[in-house]
């Protein structure tokens, strides 16, 4: 299990590379640098080189040099190397093109425990609204509670997280005068005001975790119609265990070893669902800072919040991985 | 189970073979009503995305009463001359009306504007106007007509779905984005999955170095959620000086913009190229993984062993068996393809907006704003055909799977999973 884990922890260090590759040279091919993008086309050549040197563009883009003094292959003095080498040495994620030029990494100090708390409450949400309402529907196949599960389930799978928020805000409004608690100013921290910091959470994470729920409930569905055929299922039922026992002890123990990787899973989705449901809530966390970036060309912060995602998405596909060898005992990795 | 199977099994040794076959589809469809609703709702789709508008072989035909980017205008009666005019009159006398300083009206073909009240007795005004270029004169009981943009109009008879703050038919605009979305889903697809099962035969028939090297391309753009590559390519490749812009306007018979009614349409074409990467990506590691066992067969190592070339190998014996896999992955991808685009283009970043797509009428700013006052329907409308379109698909793949393995009934895992185009629910 450990050497499975170190190889796939190695395996990550090439594909880290490229993605940072990637990210960097995607960026660096649009015309016109990150100076030209902020001064404008109409600024003055020394203008522009002040800028340039101040964000360090006059150097070479790649870490590779032919016809010159410096080694073939050298760390540092080149743009790509620099912004790489800078992220485990100093903590340094770069710095923001817009006016003032805020670190990446103070922005992220603010805004992460937003993303991170609409990504746990979202997560709850979803296995809440997926696991309970799955399981009734494997118990009880085609009564009219199966039906409305399955319906139910279809329905929130079609429906798109950005149309069902418009949606909510805009009839909450028109029928019942109600607006959602305001995020955009007066963001409360958990730890300051529980209360309304729920408050402001609710609406977006269970928008957001409607469609994560439907994959969850169907999953838990058909892996719980799998688990009961089971002998061991009937054979809890034959020493007369009732059936809340068998039902959420026996079965439901095994049938969630899938959903727990299907959660893992969904982290990608959950990233681009926090850059859409942000940006509809006003919420300032990661996601509209990422697809403001986007927006803006801000070429540093945009490279940085990429490679960011991408680790943590990889990393996450790694846990479930890993998990999975945990929860079933069955599975081994070599 | 068994016996809802044997009924109609004893009913078919009866009939001809034709009706057997139309029997057995009544009965599928008799089973699954809602696999019914969502081919229903897919054929829409494909209906309203083909004939939005066409103009081939000089018949024209459209199912849209409207030009979805032309402004719709409205004429009030303002009221009917009392007396008549002649070329020369400066003044006008009104019945029926509330003219106001400025305001201006057509007679007939003459436009006029109000330059001063003069009087006003009961229901009768009089006027100074300001004539037209060519004053004509006008008989007694002309009605007074003023023409102005029917924004923010209610949904009713003329307009199904209403008009939009720039006075668009919404409902022409709705009709008309199941074009971009299928235009936009079907090349999405076709590119993607026909390079990534391409991609994906050759990297899992000749393994060792390409495979590897294949595989951590794949690795490496799986590695970013979809949602933030998609957004990062756009931006990129859409941009008005990029280098892939430029070549696909002048190297490629696309035209730069107005296509098949399209405004932009080279915009909309790298929307969906982009999203047909992901889709790609996605296919090629599905496809490998087929072809891995695939070219375990013994079929294989005889072919080899009569001297056929690899080309041969892969193109008469491998890719066959992965066509149904690469069929099945396109129709499951052909709708995240379409939640795709919309979704970008709600972030801003896909189908600019004067083109009706369903994303971009979305994330109209004025549009969403003016909802919360009480013009739902210029937001509601798109949203709802993008809803139903996905769950059209949905219960189409729902209803295929349950004939395919009723054990698994309603399992569905469509959309979830790992992966680029397919990387969870929203996208």
């Amino acid at each position: 299990m450990r050497n499975y884990i170190i190889r796939r922890l190695l395996i990550l260090v090439p594909v880290m590379v490229g993605v940072s590759f990637l990210t960097f040279s995607l960026f660096n091919v649009i015309p016109g640098d990150a100076c030209v993008l902020r001064l404008g086309f109409g600024s003055t050549p020394e203008t522009l080189k002040d800028c340039r040197e101040q964000h360090g563009l006059n150097r070479p883009l790649f870490p590779i040099s032919i016809n010159s003094d410096l080694p073939l292959l050298h760390v540092q003095n080149s743009q790509y190397g620099d912004w790489l080498w800078d992220i485990p040495a100093h903590q340094d994620l770069g710095q923001s093109l817009a006016e003032g030029g805020a670190e990446v990494s103070t922005e992220l100090e603010r805004r992460l425990p937003i993303t991170i708390q609409l990504m746990i409450m979202t997560i709850i949400f979803a296995l809440v609204l997926g696991v309970a309402p799955g399981v009734l529907s494997a118990v009880r196949p085609n009564t009219p509670i199966d039906w409305l599960a399955r319906i139910a389930s279809v329905l929130w799978l079609s429906i798109p997280s950005f149309y069902l928020a418009i949606l909510m805000i805009t009839f909450g409004l028109l029928w019942f005068d109600w607006t959602p608690p305001q995020f955009g100013s007066g963001y409360k921290p958990f730890m300051d005001d529980p209360w309304i910091n729920l408050q402001q959470f609710f609406f977006p994470s269970l928008v957001l975790s409607v469609g994560i729920a439907a994959v969850i409930m169907r999953l838990t569905r058909s892996a719980m119609l799998e688990v009961l055929r089971n002998d061991y299922i009937r054979t809890a039922w034959s020493k007369g265990l009732r059936e809340r026992t068998v039902v959420w002890r026996h079965a439901l123990r095994n049938a969630l070893i899938p959903v727990v990787t299907l959660v893992g899973l969904q982290v990608g989705a959950l990233i681009g669902g926090t850059v859409i449901i942000e940006s509809v809530y006003n919420l300032n966390g990661v996601g509209k800072y990422t697809l403001e970036a986007i927006i803006r060309r801000d070429l540093f912060v945009v490279q940085s919040l990429t490679l960011m995602f991408a680790f943590v998405y990889v990393l996450s596909n790694l846990m479930v991985d890993v998990a999975y060898a945990f929860l079933d005992p069955r599975i081994h990795y070599n | 189970m068994a016996q809802e199977v044997a009924l109609p099994l004893q009913l078919e040794e009866e009939l001809p073979e034709r009706g057997r076959r139309w029997r057995r589809l009544a009965h599928t469809a008799h089973r699954h009503p809602l696999g019914v609703f969502g081919v229903f709702c897919v054929s829409l789709l494909f209906f309203c995305g083909i004939f939005a508008q066409v103009d081939i072989f000089g018949v024209s035909l459209s199912i849209v009463p409207y030009d979805p980017l032309a402004i719709n205008r409205e004429t009030d009666v303002l009221g009917t001359l009392a007396a008549e005019v002649d070329a020369e009159d400066k003044q006008l006398t009104v019945v029926g009306s509330s003219l106001e300083l400025g305001s201006s009206f057509d007679l007939e073909t003459e436009r006029i504007t109000v330059t001063r009240l003069v009087s006003e007795i009961g229901d009768t005004h009089t006027v100074a106007v300001a004539r037209g270029s060519s004053p004509t004169a006008h008989a007694e009981g002309v009605p007074l007509k003023h023409e102005a943009a029917l924004a923010l109009a209610e949904p009713s008879f003329s307009h199904p779905f209403g008009t939009d703050h720039l006075a668009r038919d919404v409902f022409s605009r709705t009709i008309f984005g199941a074009r971009i979305s299928l235009l936009i889903g079907l090349v999405a697809v076709l590119t993607g999955v026909s390079t990534g099962a391409m991609l994906g035969v050759i990297s899992g028939y000749f393994g060792k170095i390409i495979d590897t090297i294949i595989q951590r391309g794949v690795d490496i753009l799986l590695a970013f959620p979809a949602v933030v590559l998609l957004l990062a390519i756009i931006t990129v490749v859409g941009d008005e000086d990029s280098a892939v812009r430029r070549f696909l306007a002048s190297s490629t018979p696309l035209p730069d913009r107005d296509f098949v009614g399209i405004p932009n349409f080279l915009d909309v074409f790298i929307v969906a190229l982009a999203i047909g990467l992901a889709v790609g990506v996605f296919t090629t590691r599905v496809v490998r993984g087929a072809v891995l066992s695939i070219k375990e067969n013994v079929y294989v190592d005889a072919a080899r062993s009569m001297g056929a070339s690899d080309a041969r190998i892969m193109w008469r014996h491998i890719f066959p068996n992965v066509v149904a896999l690469v069929v099945i992955l396109g129709s499951v991808l052909l709708p995240v393809a379409i939640l795709a685009e919309a979704t970008i283009s709600f972030l801003g970043i896909g189908v600019p907006l004067p083109t009706p797509s369903w994303g971009a009428d979305l994330s109209d700013e004025k549009s969403r704003t003016l909802m919360l006052e009480g013009y739902w329907w210029p937001v509601f409308f798109p949203g709802f055909a993008l809803s139903l379109i996905v769950l059209g698909f949905n219960m189409v793949g729902d209803a295929f799977r349950d004939l395919s393995d009723p054990r698994l009934r309603g399992s569905g895992l469509g959309g979830g999973g790992r992966g680029g185009g397919g990387g969870g629910s929203p996208l």
